[in-house]
């Protein structure tokens, strides 16, 4: 059942909040021994929360518009009194005394926290096989990754787990997994919706959305999570999204642009597989034939997002992960002195990849290499905003395949982290830009495995991304991996 | 002036003092979170997730402290400029987050200049804003960090928002230093933006010590002094480096660029980390938090509600008198400028009013003391009615309030009353003929023993006439009986 079904029978008492938690608790019991789609589960949290929205709709208050709806949380949210772990070492035994802007508002919202879920390593990696708890299954297909880094997330939402889930996007982890789980997936705006505590990776990059089954279920996710936080400095200053009431406005008149450069035909970067470049034509005609204008667009510098993202994401992490040095919290190693301390404990906390994007970073930052690397970077950056801001003159949106190939197999990449980073090359432009972009599922494989179409926007245009989605959702050949529930 | 002070330094050696004064602003919260700007209390409970850089948690910045940064930047001359906050990363357990935020190669203030009080300009190179770390206690092993048993961190004061004020190495003497260090002090209490207390840590100032030979322009090695703890403190660390330096130079050696730590007992620097092998910060714009980039207008409105500053404010007491620097400097520190304005207006001396302020009204509470009754007191002195010691005793007592400060009732009280001329007259030779020898040593002796016998017979007037002889007329009456 859709989140919002959900939602309109535990208003209308037709169901209680208890006996949907218990039903998706079951479910994770059940099912998730195999997935590994969790790092914890907040089974008692979760029935308190759900017995306190029963009480407030039998003393006749408005539970909220996610009323009694389980949702899952990647595990790099804090949560109040509850273990976050990044799914690092470093992090074991930590509690967060305060809880994440978007904890808050789901829960203000009546939506049901069931558990954290599992992510590559402070959310470094496009597999969630850098999890220092084990790597998260595709459900669609347990010998495939779930894509990344919010695997687990993903993969809750595709198989049921949860009805919806929060993830966390650096530089496409929402929209890869997405795509790989088939399922909806949405990076909002940059200061669309709070990051204060969310655990940074790359600040500058980093933005909370969500996965939902349906792109109304994503609306209604996306108007509870977003909106001003003074307590985010990044965070925009603008009325909280009206997107469900646009939902069926269609895409008649709407000019859709094929992204030239990251959509696989001529003049494309290499490795945009041909079954997934067909689902992107098809998604095309689809819109197309819901009267949308579409046309070919050209942002030559969308080919050098993945090298700037490589230097900006890794330079920001070096710094964000500093703090994890065994004075204040989690895990500590015994050392002679306080330096020792800390190197060892980092040493000991860290997993290979993110200490690989430590070293990226630091050395991106170093005096003598900053010009030739970071400020490279900020440079590419720039130039990216300039192009894309081009090329929304003639377009409204632009389309891409979300990633270029679907669902790879546990283990086939990470012996090679060059191979696993390509991965993120469409999805990475709209981090680096601040823009916003959704992914929704759109046809299969030649393997069977789901693709995502990845729509974009400049920034604040979700009202319009929602609309398109929509479209394309509907117009979708087959309800991409269902079946494989 | 030239050298350290007199002959401190051989006369063919200059001395060369840049100066880095971080300041505690007054604000009311921390500079990224609402946590209080107060760190007195128990360890580790004036936090907050922000302050102790948990996982996840933001800055917020403090608009108030952007405000004082830029009062502070004006009053200094500086140029207001857009800004943003950056990232300085290394590894210190009092750095919640293992880095410092703070500005960069864009700070808020650039380019100003604070005037001394002898009219010596010191460049402002730039103030930027940035904030405070926790404060380590390193336990056993002699103290040091790497050789401690155990390190205490306290964050309470994490995260206090400080400004740096970065001066240009234009100081060529340790009394420059020390008025600079008085003198920045004054402003920013005139400003309000700071409590500006040395001996608290609310202000740190930090040395930048090198000499070169008189005459030539180069900058020789510096070393940078650290923990120095009042303005006396920086004058003996800063004669202390720059002897060291000469010393090294002469015997043919050289400084290495390093960090010293003052030791006040021991009256030396010692060898801190040496800049050779500085950490590489790593600088890049803080993420989390949007530039600064305030409007000509609020720039405007900032130096509207600048005050008078104190260099403007003993300007115009030396525009009306002649007393020296210093005395301006008092009165002006002390806050009293106003009141002798006033008295000055009500027709007293202006010399007199600013001598009378710096000597007589050196007490915390003078405020019972009116610009009216001040210029009184003075009139009351100049006429005769009231002997300087009376006058005196009288300004002690209007500071006290006694009286209602009405200097009348307090010249009855004591039953003040300048001796009569005539009266004063009859005692003085009354008094010369019961000393005959004495009066014969001041007619007639050298200038030591006159002054010696002036001071005699002033003595015994007093004491005769309690007080009530008028000096000056008595030395007078004195000059006139012994030609």
């Amino acid at each position: 059942m859709s989140a919002l079904g959900i939602a309109a029978a535990v208003r209308s008492g037709e169901r209680s909040a208890v006996e949907v938690v218990e039903e998706y608790l079951d479910r994770i019991e059940t099912l998730d021994a195999e997935l590994n789609a969790f790092n914890l589960v907040m089974a008692d949290e979760a029935r308190r929360v759900a017995a306190a929205v029963d009480e407030r709709i039998a003393a006749g208050d408005d539970p909220g518009p996610l009323a009694g709806v389980p949702v899952a949380l990647k595990d790099n949210m804090c949560t109040r009194g509850i273990a976050t772990t990044c799914s690092s070492k470093i992090l074991e035994g930590w509690e967060p005394p305060y809880d994440a802007t978007v904890v808050e508002r789901l829960a203000a919202a009546g939506a049901v926290a069931v558990g954290k879920t599992n992510l590559d390593e402070f959310a470094m990696g496009s597999s969630t096989e850098n999890s220092a708890f084990g790597p998260t299954r595709n459900p669609l297909d347990t010998g495939r990754v779930p894509g990344g880094s919010s695997g687990g997330s993903a993969a809750a939402v595709a198989a049921d787990l949860a009805p919806i889930s929060l993830g966390s996007d650096t530089g496409g982890s929402i929209r890869q997994p997405a795509a790989f789980c088939g399922v909806v997936g949405m990076k909002p705006t940059y200061g669309a919706v709070s990051r204060y505590g969310l655990i940074a990776f790359g600040s500058s990059l980093d933005q909370i959305g969500p996965f939902s089954t349906s792109v109304a279920d994503s609306a209604a996710v996306l108007e509870v999570i977003g909106g001003h936080d003074p307590l985010d400095s990044t965070s925009i200053d603008a009325p909280a999204f009206d997107l469900r009431s646009v939902l069926d406005r269609g895409v008649d008149g709407m000019r859709i642009g094929i992204l030239r450069e990251l959509s696989g035909g001529p003049g494309s970067v290499d490795g945009i597989a041909p079954d997934v470049q067909a689902c992107t034509t098809a998604a095309a005609e689809a819109l197309e034939a819901a009267g949308a204008r579409v046309q070919d667009v050209s942002v030559p510098s969308a080919t050098l997002g993945l090298s700037a993202y490589y230097l900006v994401a890794p330079a920001e992490a070096s710094s964000n992960l500093s703090r994890f040095d065994g004075v204040r919290y989690g895990l500590r190693a015994d050392a002679p002195t306080t330096g020792a301390m800390m190197t060892a404990t980092r040493t000991a906390g860290f997993g290979p990849e993110v200490k690989r994007r430590i070293m990226l970073g630091t050395y991106a930052l170093s005096a003598g290499y900053y010009d030739a690397f970071y400020g490279k970077a900020l440079k590419v950056r720039t130039l990216m905003l300039a192009e894309f801001a081009a090329a929304y003159e003639q377009v409204d949106l632009l389309l891409t395949p979300t990633a270029p190939t679907t669902a790879f197999r546990l283990g086939e990449r990470t012996a090679d982290p060059m191979t696993m980073y390509v991965n993120d090359v469409c999805t990475i432009p709209s981090n680096l830009t601040g823009h916003p972009g959704i992914s929704v599922p759109f046809g299969v494989g030649d393997d069977a495995m789901p693709v995502g179409i990845q729509l974009l926007g400049p920034a604040l245009s979700e009202p319009t991304l929602y609309r398109a989605a929509a479209v394309l959702e509907a117009s979708a050949p087959d309800p991409a991996g269902k079946e494989g529930r | 002036m030239s050298g350290l002070h007199e002959s401190a330094l051989p006369d063919e050696w200059e001395l060369v003092v840049g100066l880095e004064v971080h300041v505690e602003l007054a604000t009311q919260t921390k500079l990224f979170c609402g946590c209080a700007n107060e760190f007195s209390t128990e360890p580790n409970t004036n936090v907050c997730p922000t302050c102790l850089g948990l996982p996840g948690s933001l800055p917020v910045m403090n608009e108030t402290a952007v405000e004082f940064a830029m009062r502070l930047g004006r009053a200094l001359g500086c140029e207001i400029h857009p800004s943003v906050m950056a990232r300085k990363n290394y590894f210190y357990p009092d750095m919640a987050k293992d880095f410092q935020t703070t500005q960069y190669d864009q700070p808020t203030s650039r380019d100003g200049e604070l005037v001394l009080a002898d009219g010596t300009v010191v460049g402002i190179e730039r103030a930027h804003i940035e904030e405070d770390a926790g404060k380590t206690t390193h336990v056993g092993g002699g103290g040091r960090i790497n050789d401690a048993q155990y390190s205490l961190v306290d964050y309470n004061r994490a995260g206090v928002p400080l400004v740096e004020i970065v001066s240009r190495p234009d100081i060529r003497t340790v009394d420059h230093a020390k008025a600079y260090v008085s003198e920045l002090r004054d402003i920013l209490l005139a400003i309000e933006v700071s409590d500006a207390k040395m001996e608290e840590g609310s202000m740190r100032v930090d040395a930048n010590v090198s000499v070169r030979p008189a005459g030539s322009d180069e900058l020789r090695t510096r070393c940078e002094l650290k923990n120095i703890n009042s303005i006396r403190s920086l004058g003996r660390a800063i004669e202390y480096e720059a002897r060291r330096h000469v010393d090294l130079y002469e015997s043919g050696e050289a400084p290495r660029q390093e960090t010293r730590h003052w030791d006040e007992d021991g009256g030396r620097s010692t060898a801190g980390r040496s800049k050779e092998d500085a950490d590489d910060y790593r600088y890049f714009q803080e993420p989390d938090l949007v530039p600064l980039a305030p409007s000509a207008d609020h720039i405007a409105e900032i130096d509207a509600a600048l005050p008078i500053l104190p260099a403007a404010r003993r300007a115009r007491l030396a525009a009306l008198s002649s007393v020296a620097d210093d005395v301006l400097v008092t009165v002006v520190e002390r806050g009293q400028d106003a009141l002798a304005l006033g008295a000055i207006e009500a027709g007293a001396d202006p010399d007199k009013v600013l001598t009378r302020i710096q000597n007589d009204l050196a007490v915390d509470d003078w405020s019972a003391v009116k610009s009216e009754t001040l210029a009184t007191v003075l009139q009351m002195e100049s006429s005769g009615e009231l002997s300087a010691t009376q006058t005196k005793q009288v300004l002690a007592d209007m500071a006290a309030g006694l009286h209602g400060g009405d200097p009348k009732a307090i010249a009855a009280s004591h039953g003040f009353e300048a001796m009569a001329s005539d009266a004063l007259d009859a005692l003085v030779d009354q008094l010369i003929a019961d000393h005959p020898d004495e009066w014969t040593r001041f007619t007639t002796g050298d200038e030591s023993d006159r002054k010696k016998m002036q001071g005699f017979f002033t003595g015994q007037i007093m004491k005769a006439s309690k007080g009530q002889a008028d000096g000056r007329a008595v030395a007078e009456l004195l000059g006139r009986k012994s030609t």
